[in-house]
């Protein structure tokens, strides 16, 4: 009798240790996933993104297409040069402007602009696109990137923050000659 | 004295005796084979990326600003430090080539057959590893490549539904490719995955002495799981002999040939890379993958868009699947080659298929020539005795980068179709709508040329074919009368 009222004492015991310690594993679970996840969870409301400055709009020229460069408005003590950020700014006329992403729609390969033939083009895949962003050949399945911009003191501002991407391209980016249906940009 | 002294650490340690059992455990008399060396070669592999890793990591700095100068001095300053990073990287691509060709091995033997099914599955992992350490390895050469590289992870990440955006902030540890993107792939290639390598090779090469080296196969000895223990231990009893010395010297001996091949490549070849600093501002730049990825380059860009997304997501979890599922499919039968032709043409049929990705990535023909347009004039001989108008359309071809995508007597880009013989292809009617409003793969080019350059360029394509060949005729005109 003895030994197994023993046992069962024990066996009670042994219950409540393990159940002591899945109490404190979750407690502890609770900071960990918090950390793994604050990349992700960072992200959220405001957001990553912020209008950063591109220059004086006067440095782009009417009807061309120019590399302009920013450096990431989020930036971590050892992002070093990767914060830094390349754009392709279209000066249309007046105040009009089209920033586009260098990252290719496809797989974010950076996009060269060749103004001879009026085409950026793709490195990687053979992507191609119109001066507008439209898609003009390649695997793309959409237009290039589009940072909404603004202009103020007659600088040129774009909401930038986070690296473009086809899925998850923030909602603020627009899709260059998207909606549009002739391929004539 | 030595002997004394191994017996003092014994009588604590008491391992004599398991190792010993273990090293001489009977083995079937035809596996001390030369097919069954190159999982020790991958384990040997597997110490000498350890050794060197840990030696690279004495000097590597994995923070986005000072990994590409640590990996400079690495190559440039450090005493040898270029060739312990060149065994690291050849190494590494041995230890991937030597793991494809055991799983070929152990597949084409029937090895996963019962009462292996787990040792293989481990081992499916095992491989899965073997390639996150190459392609985060990939990502520590923090140069061009790898930032771009992630670029298109990122990019793949995002493509998966509801969790895409998430994913990929998960992945680069913030919004872009920086600092925290290279500590997590640090903290994946140098603790996690190595720790669970160990664990599973453990498991991997516990099974192998728990249950037996696979024996020989032999046509028309089937495995059933009612009889093949006792077959297998009869067959080692009776046909066997201790793995120690009869069939070790064989594993030595390849390691040592891996090692010092791996040791001259390192010597002669170099170190990879790293390539151009991992500034993203610097965009004159053609990202490629290492060797073992580039199949995967290729079929990203001959996927038709449709399928790319399903084939992203969706491939990689039905070959993992199968790949699993195989020892539970097959868990019984023949194990010979030589009576499963589907596993022998299956082998053949990836092999040949992986192998034409790889070749048609390394020129990758989808890409545009970024430079023919000013670096590859069109041939004099085309140019030889034509009017102004066509030397004017040969002027805006090469200007509006037509070169790029054109072959001129395979000089250009691959892009679309080489242009030697347009002429005999296409009418003056159609190379016109063709170059002004594009199909298929071109873009249309009505913005961009101005009436004169359309002409003169038509007029410079319509020479393009070969003497003596008619030039192609609108079929209607022959019926209709000209006016």
């Amino acid at each position: 009798m003895i030994p197994e009222e023993q046992l069962s004492r024990r066996g009670v015991l042994t219950k409540l240790g393990i159940l002591f310690n899945g109490v404190v594993a979750a407690l502890l679970g609770v900071p960990i996933v918090g950390f793994i996840l604050s990349a992700v969870t960072r992200g959220r409301g405001a957001g990553y993104n912020s209008w950063v400055t591109l220059g004086a709009a006067s440095d782009f020229p009417v009807g061309e297409t120019r590399l302009a460069s920013f450096r990431n408005p989020y930036v971590g003590p050892t992002d070093g040069k990767t914060a830094d950020t390349a754009c392709w700014v279209r000066h249309i006329e007046g105040d009009r402007f089209q920033v586009f992403a260098v990252n290719c729609a496809h797989l974010g390969c950076p996009v060269r602009w060749f103004p001879q033939s009026g085409l950026f083009l793709c490195p990687c895949h053979g992507g191609a696109y119109y001066r507008d962003g439209s898609r003009a050949a390649g695997p793309p399945e959409r237009g290039m990137f589009e940072y909404p911009y603004k202009l103020e003191n007659g600088r040129v501002l774009i909401q930038a923050g986070e690296l473009p991407t086809p899925g998850a391209a923030s909602a603020k980016l627009g899709c260059g000659g998207c909606g549009k249906s002739s391929p004539c940009a | 004295m030595i002997w004394r002294i191994g017996k003092w650490f014994d009588r604590r340690l008491q391992l004599a005796a398991p190792v010993r059992e273990a090293v001489e455990h009977p083995v079937p008399r035809n596996t001390a084979s030369w097919w069954y060396i190159f999982g020790s070669a991958a384990l040997t592999v597997l110490i000498l990326q350890f050794v060197t890793g840990i030696l690279l990591a004495l000097t590597y700095v994995p923070s986005a600003a000072e990994a590409w100068n640590s990996l400079q001095g690495l190559n440039q300053e450090v005493t040898l430090g270029w060739f312990i990073r060149a065994l690291h990287g050849w190494g590494s691509n041995f230890m991937v080539a030597i793991v494809l060709i055991h799983m070929i091995q152990v597949f084409l033997f029937g090895a996963f057959k019962y009462p292996r099914e787990l040792t293989w599955v481990v081992g499916v992992f095992l491989l899965l590893m073997t390639l996150g350490m190459a392609f985060t390895g990939q990502v520590l050469r923090f140069d061009q490549d790898a930032y771009w590289g992630l670029g298109i992870g990122a990019s793949i990440a995002s493509r998966t539904p509801v969790l895409g955006p998430a994913a990929v902030r998960l992945m680069l540890g913030g919004p872009i490719i920086g600092g925290a993107t290279l500590s997590r792939f640090f903290a994946m290639h140098v603790f996690v995955i190595p720790g669970a390598l160990i664990a599973f090779v453990g498991l991997h090469l516990l099974m192998v002495l728990k249950l037996g080296i696979n024996e020989w196969p032999m046509p028309g000895r089937i495995v059933r799981k009612a009889t093949y223990d006792s077959e297998y231990h009869e067959l080692t009893r009776t046909d066997g002999a201790p793995f120690f010395p009869y069939a070790v010297w064989k594993d030595l001996f390849f390691s040592a040939v891996i090692l010092a091949a791996i040791a001259l490549c390192a010597a002669f070849f170099g170190p990879f890379g790293p390539t151009g600093q991992p500034d993203p501002t610097i965009i004159q730049t053609v990202p490629k993958p290492d060797f073992f990825f580039l199949w995967l380059y290729a079929l990203l860009a001959l996927l038709p868009p449709s399928m790319e997304t399903p084939a992203l997501l969706i491939g990689p979890v039905i070959v993992i699947g199968l790949l699993i599922a195989l020892p539970f499919l097959a868990g019984e039968g023949e194990k010979s080659w030589r009576r499963r032709p589907i596993a022998v043409l299956s082998i053949v049929l990836i092999a040949v298929a992986l192998r034409t990705f790889t070749n048609l990535a390394e020129y990758s023909p989808w890409s545009p020539e970024m430079t023919a347009w000013s670096g590859e004039p069109i041939p004099e001989k085309i140019l030889h005795g034509r009017t102004a108008l066509e030397r004017q359309g040969a002027v805006v071809f090469q200007e509006k980068q037509c070169h790029n995508c054109h072959a001129l007597e395979s000089k250009g880009g691959q892009r679309g179709p080489a242009l030697d013989t347009v002429a005999a292809r296409l009418t003056k009617d159609q190379l016109i709508r063709q170059v002004l409003q594009g199909r298929g793969n071109m873009p249309a080019y009505g913005n961009s040329l101005n009436p004169a350059e359309t002409t003169a360029l038509v007029a410079f394509l319509q020479v393009l074919h070969n003497p003596g060949q008619a030039p192609a005729l609108d079929a209607s005109r022959a019926v209709q009368p000209t006016p």
